[in-house]
């Protein structure tokens, strides 16, 4: 029953993937392509995942999906998509290769290994957290995820170039039942935030699935509930963006001035540590969604001249 | 427990028959509205029994309690986004996103 579960997922994943490849209009396809990340955060589920599922759903699918939404709106929805992405044989093609390689790496593997799974659970007590995933993400390779919350700043900086601090008009009056489900959900999603980033020490969870959750709240408010959307500039956009890197980058120096090493946490303060850096790169991974989908809509002063 | 087990395999049978109908209404009513109520009604009473049948199942009150609130969540959702469509289909000059 659990093999066919499986089988049924994997064959979904697929069939769901030929399918926003293939879509004619773009539309169809950024559906698709949600539906894609909710079937693949299941599959993480199955595979034992539970972080990857949430980051998957909230990340890939969610905000993600809403992030092409929009862009295909701008586009124009029924907009019919260049003949060269819908071809068969280029697909398979493109596709085989690929594929082939996986499955050669994979099955090149030496078996059942238990990874570095048990290098992990014997040092998790130095790590200050209880979360094997969190010990790993923000101590052991805590090199790694600084690097990725660079990443996000990056693009957040890109994006900013390209489009300016101007204000950008909400969706206004678009219904009457939207700003109030907006309202019984804003205090429910910021709940969840913090209950995910105070999680993240003992169980799935964690910076980016909390940044994820209070992102989408910020953008539900900005969007409904605000006439125009004034994003924060200068100094306020500089430290909401770049939170989560100072943060880390200080907490390193500070390690490598009294532990010798760059990231090194004293294991008395670990702990606390790796919370103070949650904290920063979860607001930091919420203005960077913010800034990412607010800041591509288009401004108020384009509208009018459009 | 055997009694609790076949009251939530009822549930879930019988959220899968209203899934199975929306679905098919989703897929064979001619226009949006049709489609929207066979997808909005299906949907929230299909959730709500597999909510209702798990509760059956859940091991304390807060798990139940998290179960149904997931429902409640789902149907905020829900009834928003048919509107949203619903007013868009309605009166195409009140599309909202891309403002085209």
């Amino acid at each position: 029953m659990e093999t066919l579960l499986d089988l049924l997922l994997a064959a979904g994943l697929v069939l769901v993937a030929v399918r926003a490849i293939h879509a004619p209009a773009l539309f169809t396809a950024v559906v698709l392509y949600i539906a894609f990340g909710l079937l693949l955060s299941l599959v993480w589920v199955r595979l034992g995942a539970a972080d990857l599922a949430l980051a998957e759903a909230a990340i890939g699918a969610g905000v993600t999906g809403a992030l092409l939404l929009e862009t295909a709106a701008q586009l124009g929805f029924g907009k019919e998509r260049p003949m060269a992405l819908r071809g068969i044989p280029l697909l398979v093609l493109t596709a085989l290769p690929v594929a082939g390689a996986v499955g050669v790496a994979t099955f090149a593997l030496a078996g059942e290994t238990a990874g570095l799974k048990e290098t992990v659970l014997a040092r998790l007590q130095e790590s200050g957290v209880e979360h094997p995933v969190t010990a790993v993400l923000l101590n052991f390779r805590g090199y790694d995820t600084w690097l990725e919350v660079i990443v996000l700043l990056a693009a957040v900086l890109g994006v900013r170039a390209i489009t300016g601090s101007a204000a950008r008009p909400g969706i206004g009056p678009a219904s009457a039942p939207l700003p109030r489900s907006v309202a019984v959900v804003l205090p429910l999603a910021i709940v969840m935030g913090g209950y995910l980033l105070w999680r993240g020490t003992t169980a799935p969870g964690g910076a980016f699935q909390a940044g994820a959750v209070l992102g989408s709240a910020g953008i539900l408010y900005l969007l409904v509930l605000r006439p125009t959307i004034e994003l924060p500039r200068g100094v306020l956009f500089g430290a909401s963006a770049g939170l989560g890197a100072i943060a880390f980058l200080v907490v390193g120096m500070a390690g490598l001035a009294l532990e010798g090493e760059f990231l090194e946490y004293p294991t008395s303060a670990a702990g606390l540590l790796i919370l103070l850096i949650e904290l920063a790169v979860a607001i930091s991974t919420a203005a960077a969604l913010i800034f990412l989908f607010l800041g591509a809509r288009p401004s108020v002063r384009e509208e009018r001249s459009a | 427990m055997i009694l609790l087990d076949l009251v939530t395999a009822v549930c879930l049978i019988a959220a899968a028959f209203f899934f199975l109908g929306g679905t098919v209404g989703v897929l064979r009513f001619p226009d949006s509205l049709s489609r929207l109520h066979a997808l909005t009604k299906a949907d929230n009473l299909g959730l709500g029994l597999v909510v209702l049948g798990l509760v059956f199942q859940a091991s304390s009150f807060l798990v139940a309690a998290k179960l149904v609130l997931v429902w409640v969540l789902a149907l905020v959702a829900s009834a928003t986004g048919a509107n949203l469509i619903a007013s868009s289909v309605a009166d195409p000059s009140r599309r909202t996103a891309g403002s085209e």
